[in-house]
């Protein structure tokens, strides 16, 4: 029980923080749209096309843009000299690691929910008919970017070109978020819209997977 | 000094055997001739890249569970041997996918998800460069270690399923797979002389760290006085 008491006080805190400044989110969601402006440059979308490949589209900006978003998570408390304190105060180092990943889960949905109808617009693709499936894709996402994020960020906030590095870390590890989200996506903006089950499962399998590796191994990451 | 020369030579000589094997012994194939003989190298070469990954992976969870210095240098004397199979597979791949398929890559899932793992060992081993202070380097480059290895399968899962040129597994490949008798024996020849010059190359690669660690030890204290 003192796992979830600490988790949600550290969450709280993250949150707080985040709350406080915004800073995370505006960039995310501004980076985002910049993202999707140049990509509509770069290939001048046409709606039959934009069916095809604006889930693709989304997701890598939505990738790129994780990378940056997890940048700060460790590197704050890096920087604050916070992380021993943060060790000290909870039984279970794991805690610290849920908190984070569900706040930066937290951060990415938001900038998704709000970026949601600007995308649907902008690339004209109808997203109303299978939004609570979107929804449940970008949930599961997310969350399996913030827990790969979340761990890599701790490794990469301690070495040096930390800014450059964790999306070379973060990038090819997220592959099979990019290559399933982006089909299962893709299936739900079709003609005739229809769900994969097989898809979501493996998001799920995804998040199980890694949510047991940090699980297994989180607390040598933050080892002094 | 001596024992590693006569065991480079007997690398050397079993490679060799394999070559002869894979270019005299094997018979031709029924659709691709000559051309197919490159398998010899390029599969076996793959298996033994995959293996020296499984080292590294191995040695990463030795490093997180007792600490010891010589798993951190069998790790990263692994992780530069396996990428260097890994490469060598990159590279024949397309020089057999040319002329067999007409194109030098296509985004399938196994040649996609070797792309991928090979990139994954690249940022591990420049992880390694980025961390100063030695433990620090060990431990946490050890733990990305094993978040790469355990996100092969998944990443070969998520490309299989829905990316779908490459032939369905020849070896162990389930009904209707299988090789000609005298292929397989010259395959498995070939998949153990990789084997062993990859074992040799590691071996080699761990004897350097070990050095360069004891300078690094020598040259500290030689300040220290």
């Amino acid at each position: 029980m003192s796992l979830l008491a600490n988790t949600s006080a550290l969450l709280g805190k993250e949150l707080r923080t985040e709350f406080r400044s915004r800073e995370l989110l505006t960039t995310t969601i501004v980076f985002i749209l910049i993202v999707l402006v140049l990509f509509s440059f770069a290939f001048n979308p046409t709606s039959d096309e934009s069916r095809q490949f604006a889930s693709g589209l989304l997701w890598l900006a939505l990738l790129f843009a994780s990378s940056l978003m997890l940048q700060p998570c460790f590197l704050r408390e890096q920087n604050n000299d916070t992380l021993s304190a943060l060790r000290l105060s909870v039984s279970d180092p794991f805690a610290i690691f849920l908190a984070k990943l569900a706040a930066n889960t937290l951060f990415l949905l938001l900038a998704e929910l709000l970026l949601l109808p600007l995308f649907a617009v902008m690339y004209n693709v109808p997203v109303v008919p299978v939004l609570h499936w979107l929804l449940l894709v970008f949930f599961l996402a997310s969350l399996g970017i913030s827990i790969a994020g979340t761990a890599l960020s701790a490794i990469s906030a301690q070495a040096r070109m930390r800014e450059l590095l964790l999306p070379l870390l973060l990038l090819p590890l997220l592959t099979p978020i990019l290559v399933v989200s982006a089909e299962v996506t893709r299936s739900l903006l079709d003609r005739e819209p229809f769900v994969r089950w097989k898809g979501i499962g493996f998001i799920g399998v995804f998040d199980v997977v890694f949510l047991t590796a940090l699980w297994l191994f989180g607390e040598y990451l933050l080892e002094e | 000094m001596l024992k590693s020369a006569v065991i480079g030579a007997v690398v050397v000589f079993l490679v060799g055997a394999a070559a002869y094997g894979a270019f005299y012994i094997a018979p031709d194939e029924k659709t691709m001739h000559v051309l197919y003989r490159i398998f010899y190298f390029h599969a076996a070469a793959a298996w033994a890249g995959m293996t020296a990954f499984f080292v590294c992976f191995v040695a990463n969870l030795l490093y997180v569970w007792r600490r010891d210095e010589k798993y951190d240098a069998v790790a990263i004397s692994s992780a530069e041997v396996g990428l260097a199979f890994i490469t060598v597979v990159l590279i024949t791949g397309p020089i057999w996918a040319k002329p067999a398929w007409g194109i030098y890559w296509t985004w399938d899932a196994r040649l996609t998800s070797t792309f991928v793992l090979w990139l994954l060992y690249i940022s591990y081993l420049l992880l390694r460069t980025l961390i100063e202070e030695s433990d620090r380097r060990a431990l946490l480059s050890a733990l990305f270690g094993i978040f790469a290895f355990i996100d092969v399968p998944i990443v070969f899962g998520a490309i299989r399923w829905w990316r779908t040129q490459h032939p369905a597994p020849v070896i162990m490949g389930g009904p209707g797979s299988g090789l000609d008798p005298t292929m397989r024996k010259v395959f498995f020849f070939s998949v153990l002389a990789m084997h062993v010059l990859m074992a040799f190359l590691i071996a080699e690669r761990y004897r350097l760290e070990k050095l360069r660690t004891d300078l690094e030890l020598v040259r500290r204290e030689a300040e220290a006085t």
